[in-house]
């Protein structure tokens, strides 16, 4: 099998044995990215150089038996993540020469255990977006084609797009991507690969690019769900430096894959057989549902009463933060500038020039709903709908032990296709935005493909601080769809 | 005391209320590890955190809690458990972040009180309305370019204080009375070292006047004040110049002001209309601050002793005027010496000389009582040899005077100068056969009925001894012989 298609799993495995090389493994994978990326775009900036000589380090370590539990695997970084002495942009023109002197804590926790990192994927600008349109280096391709549509060009989905697309092609083994309201689980279903947003407060924010704070959220995309697990393994920890980080062990998420189901407890959320919900997804839900089943798992009807205000919810919140967020972005202290004759003029041509239109508008509804007069009705109003998305959960989660749901409503979409109604590009963060509001972990996990051959994602909704369960169910789910699909483009054979 | 403006129209009073922004003492920052310092060349004290650096987040410094807590108890102020932060947006050069974190609808501490004393001897409570933390913003600097401005942002983070007061304060005298307070209480608790002049205690000063039992008007908000002083002469100018404008048909606009020194006038800043939208909402980077009450109450119990309950119990234990004991307790220091020096002795003689002579020299000499020329052991070491009679009060003037210049003990003095007082009373009874021999003709007055003249005959004999008799033996010989 090419390298570029084991999973880290089994690179790990390979590695120890002396299968093949750190310098191999990674090789095949900066050449995969130097072949296809000038056409996937899922790299902002690749760091090919670094990585190989990384490699070399873990060569060395591997024949010292000082192996680290990613040792020589080749992972992709969300370019929203600081590293040291990498530009770092989030997709934006404001910080297109940014080169962050610190790193952030997620990436240190996956360079301490011995990660070679090849490079900084794409993303919508600042993480906003679901389709990664809005880059302001470019759309990302995604890897998958229709059946007879060669040509059409597909999005990955976003924010985390680029991470998506460059784990499905086999342009990294895994790689890091946020989540603020589905920006990894909605690319991973978008891509067929496996995305996991962990609980709030599991992975550390410091040194992440922030978008909405009270929302936003690392986790690991891969080819599989034990994948996720290894590097939700590294990735996760309490942070100091984030005062929103919590203190709690990380327990062995790779001991939850296969675990047995008997007897769990799986609800199945009305609401979210919502209008829009394509046949081909209905159908995939329904299949999930009868794997679970058969799996031992008791499936049980619930409400989430409140999930059909949580887009409009997210909206207000999401845009709000994003408003204070962005404000640091003025070109004085690192950064573009454009100069004008006077400090306002300095900031709004810096910022006019440096934001992209999707940020602009966010920054300007997140004004608005902050605003004296306006505050009450819609900032005051999301937080207190919030709280009760959040106790639609608590309540479900007294009689059931996770959620099984459709990630999105649709498979991937065409560039173009939804990109002019920025209400209907929302929509795809339908079902994902709920367990972001309530700051629950969830995971998509590809299950099949659609009627046009693109790839379908359930999505796994637990309890705080459970991702074991999602882990355990998204294993079973994973091993009954036997996923073994790969797209159309991709780094095996490419050459 | 009531202060009022009289208009053409009547009467009018004033109404004040001060948002007090006091440095919190602390090694470093409200939300970052950089020295909260003052001074340092510019841009060294200054964390990544500070300088809002994409992905850095704050973490609350856990001693500038303890600092606020600690000021809430001093002001008698509840404190409330649970408290949070909040954002405060706007947009300007020397705020990195684009907002700064204060704490706007939920506290750390509640409703207080101040008392404060007046020149007459009135007592009055002023109350508090809150304390909160927040950040200091940097400093722009205008002066260096002529075409660019510079930023220098080491007290940016820099953990403050507001502390907003009722509008109790009728009067400028009040007002300065009040600042004075609270920096003295501050002070005692190390929580801010009130240094006016470096900006590390500044008030925004909210000013309306009104009729006798109307309701409040509209107020203006004289920002940045940076002296007591000038409190005191803006609540004047500002006052009179409402008074003006309502007494003239006009309204006075909510708005802020600038309290210009050089022209002892305020001038608009910017009104109502201009006024920034702030769009408050809670941080999202900051958890609610929640206090245990144990730790409040472990806080309480190492407060040390405040200026009030200091007072009273001077004028308890060491009987002295309540005036005395305000003056000796205005600093820790001074109350400290104080203690030290009337350890054991004369209470009241320690008073008189620590407020007195001492206060005069340092006055003089342009010092604090921090390096007192003299210490508290050796004016101690002088009352002793007062108490035992070496000496008499207007020879402790003298080596009062020499401790001062020498630094010599005044046991050394006296040895030196031969200033021991007599108590020989036959030397004492020569003296005064002598002085009344010489003086005939006013012993007969004195007998005759000039009871005035016993003065006379003292002067006489202390100044044929040199001083050194003892007065009581002196007054008691003259008393025998006339």
């Amino acid at each position: 099998m090419s390298l570029t298609e084991l999973t880290i799993a089994d690179a790990a495995a390979g590695l120890r044995k002396r299968a093949f090389s750190a310098m191999e493994l990674v090789r095949a994978h900066t050449d995969a990215i130097e072949a296809l990326n000038p056409r996937l775009n899922a790299y902002i900036t690749p760091t090919s150089d670094a990585a190989l000589e990384a490699a070399a380090h873990a060569d060395a370590a591997l024949a010292r038996d000082e192996a680290k539990p990613l040792t020589g695997i080749p992972l992709g970084i969300k370019d929203l993540f600081c590293t040291t002495g990498v530009r770092t942009t989030a997709a934006s023109n404001i910080l297109k020469n940014f080169v962050p002197p610190y790193e952030s804590t997620v990436t240190a926790n996956l360079l301490r255990d011995g990660a070679v990192f090849v490079g900084k994927t794409n993303l919508d600008e600042f993480a906003m977006g679901s389709a990664n349109i809005t880059s302001a280096f470019g759309p990302v391709e995604n890897p998958w084609k229709r059946k007879g549509e060669a040509d059409t060009v597909l999005v990955p989905g976003g924010s985390s797009g680029g991470s998506a697309a460059a784990v499905a092609a086999g342009l990294a083994m895994g790689a890091t991507g946020t989540d603020t309201g589905g920006s990894i689980r909605q690319p991973a279903a978008y891509c067929g690969i496996v995305g996991l947003k962990p609980t709030y407060g599991r992975c550390s924010r410091f040194g992440t690019i922030a978008y909405a704070s009270s929302l936003d959220q690392a986790g690991p995309m891969a080819r599989s769900v034990r994948d996720c697990a290894i590097m939700l393994q590294s990735m996760a920890g309490f942070d100091p430096r984030d005062s929103t980080s919590v203190d709690r062990d990380v327990p062995d998420y790779s001991a939850a894959i296969g675990r047995s189901l008997k007897g769990l407890k799986v609800g199945i959320p009305r609401e979210y057989r919502a209008e829009g919900l394509s046949a081909e997804i209905g159908a995939a839900w329904q299949q999930g549902i009868e794997w679970l089943r058969a799996a031992g798992c008791e499936i049980v009807d619930v409400s989430l009463p409140h999930t059909k205000y949580g887009l409009a919810t997210y909206y207000i919140v999401a845009p709000a933060e994003c408003s204070s967020n962005l404000a640091r972005y003025d070109g004085l202290r690192f950064g573009e500038r454009v100069e004008g004759q006077t400090l306002d003029a300095m900031y709004e041509a810096t910022r006019r020039a440096g934001f992209g239109p999707e940020v602009r508008r966010r920054i300007m509804m997140g004004t608005y709903v902050l605003s004296a007069g306006y505050y009450d009705a819609y900032y005051l109003k999301a937080q207190k709908v919030r709280t009760l998305i959040r106790r639609d959960f608590t309540e479900c989660f007294q009689k059931v032990d996770v959620l099984l749901t459709p990630t999105a409503p649709t498979p991937a979409f065409a560039q173009g296709e939804q990109s002019d109604d920025p209400v209907q590009m929302y929509l795809n963060d339908i079902f994902t935005v709920p367990a972001s509001m309530a700051g629950m972990p969830a995971m998509s996990v590809p299950v099949g493909l659609g009627a046009t051959g693109l790839p379908l994602g359930l999505q796994l909704i637990g309890r705080p601080f459970d991702e074991e369960t999602l882990l355990a169910a998204g294993s079973a789910l994973e091993s009954a769809a036997g996923f073994t699909h790969r797209p159309a483009i991709r780094a095996e054979g490419a050459k | 005391m009531s202060y009022t403006i009289e208009g053409k129209t009547g009467t009018w009073e004033i109404v004040v209320g001060l948002e007090v922004h006091a440095q919190i003492i602390s090694h470093s920052k409200l939300f970052s590890g950089a020295s909260a310092s003052y001074g340092g060349e510019p841009n060294t004290h200054v964390s990544l955190v500070d300088a809002g650096f994409p992905g850095m987040l704050p973490v609350l410094n856990r001693e500038c809690v303890a600092q606020a807590v600690r000021t809430g108890l001093g002001l008698r102020a509840r404190i409330n458990l649970e408290s949070r932060f909040d954002r405060k947006n706007y947009f300007y050069a020397d705020l990195p972040t684009g907002y700064q974190i204060s704490q706007f609808t939920h506290p750390i501490v509640g409703e207080g009180t101040v008392e404060i004393e007046l020149a007459d001897g009135t007592v009055r409570h002023i109350g508090i309305t809150r304390l909160h933390i927040e950040q200091d913003a940097g400093k722009s600097m205008h002066d260096q370019d002529p075409a660019r401005s510079f930023i220098d942002l080491n007290r940016a983070g820099v953990a403050l204080m507001e502390i907003v007061s009722e509008p109790d304060i009728r009067n400028p005298e009040e007002a300065g009375a009040y600042l004075r307070k609270l920096r003295q209480i501050l002070r005692y608790l190390g929580t801010c070292d009130g240094n006016m002049e470096e900006g590390s205690m500044r008030a925004d000063v909210n000013v309306s006047v009104r009729k006798a039992g109307e309701p409040f008007r509209t107020r203006c908000e004289i920002k940045n004040v940076n002296s007591i002083r000038y409190v005191m002469h803006a609540i004047e100018v500002e006052a009179a110049r409402q008074v003006e404008v309502w007494e003239d048909g006009g309204e006075v606009d909510q708005e802020t002001r600038l309290f210009d020194p050089a022209r002892n006038e305020t001038r608009s800043l910017r009104s109502k209309e201009d006024a920034h939208d702030y769009r408050y909402f809670p941080d999202p980077d900051l958890l609610p601050l929640v206090v245990e009450q144990e730790w409040v109450d472990e806080l309480e119990r190492a407060l040390p002793e405040l200026p009030d309950d200091k007072r009273d119990r001077f004028i308890r234990q060491y009987g002295i005027p309540r005036y005395d004991a305000s003056v000796l307790v205005a600093e820790q220091a001074i109350a400290d010496y104080y203690e030290e020096v009337a350890k054991g002795r004369d209470a009241r003689l320690a008073a008189n000389w620590v407020t007195g002579d001492l206060f005069g020299a340092l006055n003089r000499t342009g010092r604090t009582i921090q390096d007192s020329p003299i210490s508290a052991q050796a004016l101690g070491g002088m009352l002793d040899l007062m108490a035992d009679k070496t000496i008499n009060g207007k020879i402790a003037k003298e080596v009062f005077e020499d401790m001062l210049e020498t630094g010599d003990s005044a046991a050394d003095i006296v040895e030196r100068k031969g200033l021991k007082q007599v108590t020989d009373t036959g030397a004492i009874d020569a003296a005064v056969a002598d002085v009344l021999a010489r003086n005939a003709d006013k012993v007969e007055e004195y007998r005759g009925g000039k009871d005035r003249l016993f003065g006379f005959f003292v002067g006489q004999v202390m100044k044929a001894m040199a001083g050194k008799a003892n007065p009581a033996i002196v007054n008691e010989a003259l008393k025998k012989v006339l």
